[in-house]
């Protein structure tokens, strides 16, 4: 079977009812989640976003990621040709009471955020053995 | 009398239309149209030379290829996605595969002088313009 080819995902702009203050257009990321037996690991595509420019917050059970981009990179050239925008991300997720919000722990490499979000320990499946 | 504060979000409103009206041209012509393909590009003009910018977010630099001939450009690779085989999955959003694209630019590229850094997640091509394709200026006698 040939290989699968990646095709292109077009940035996603925030929809209407998220508008913000600012003018500059932020952008949706490409979020995977997946569940572990112990965590729920929630992985965002943030290209362009540095560790400084992360901010990852809990409040009331709502976890919001942000992350800027580094426009200075921008600054000295000219834009002759584009094929896609850049912009900040931002993303919320409501959190369920089966995650221990003091653990939540996150990782940035290569412009992919991986926040992992331990499960409280009741919530751990637990197998039972028939005697 | 209004203050105005300096707005960092303002820079970046203004790279992002300047970046919107760069979409709207015919800069490749007549030659193979590039669009469509993954990674999409960006490409500035840095004087004479050319900035190539594409985002491969969770890519690792080893399995990225950059062939450089003349005025094609060969990015090739693989995006991979793992996650454990015994985890249940609740959201898939992002795309994994291969990716082989390539690019012809207007003029001919030093491919010796060429650099390419990959930070995250972005990759970045400096291209500097082929000496034999630089324009002079003629004096008038």
């Amino acid at each position: 079977m040939s290989p699968q080819e990646v095709s292109v995902q077009e940035k996603k702009p925030l929809s209407p009812n998220e508008e913000r203050t600012e003018a500059a257009a932020f952008f949706v990321p490409y979020t995977d989640v997946h569940e572990t037996a112990d965590d729920v690991i929630v992985t965002l595509e943030m290209p362009g976003c540095t560790r400084d420019g992360i901010e990852i917050t809990v409040e009331k059970n709502v976890l919001k990621i942000e992350g800027s981009i580094d426009s200075g990179a921008y600054t000295d050239v000219q834009p002759i040709y584009t094929e896609y925008n850049v912009g900040n991300f931002t993303r919320s997720f409501t959190l369920s009471t089966q995650i221990d919000s003091g653990k939540i722990s996150a990782n940035l490499s290569d412009g992919l955020l991986t926040v992992t979000l331990p499960k409280v320990q009741q919530a751990v499946a637990r197998r039972i053995n028939v005697q | 009398m209004v203050l105005r504060m300096n707005d960092p979000f303002a820079n970046l409103f203004r790279l992002q239309r300047a970046l919107d009206k760069a979409s709207r041209n015919d800069w490749f012509g007549s030659r193979t149209s590039s669009r469509g393909a993954y990674p999409p590009v960006n490409i500035f003009a840095d004087g004479d030379d050319f900035v190539l910018v594409a985002e491969l977010p969770g890519v690792s630099k080893d399995a990225i290829d950059i062939q450089l001939k003349r005025d094609q450009i060969r990015i090739t690779g693989t995006k991979v996605i793992d996650y454990d085989d015994k985890a249940s999955v609740h959201r898939r959003e992002r795309q994994a595969g291969q990716f082989d694209r390539t690019l012809s630019m207007p003029a001919e590229i030093d491919v010796d002088g060429a650099r390419a850094t990959f930070e995250n997640g972005v990759l970045r091509l400096n291209l500097p313009r082929a000496e034999h394709e630089k324009s002079r200026s003629v004096a008038i006698n």
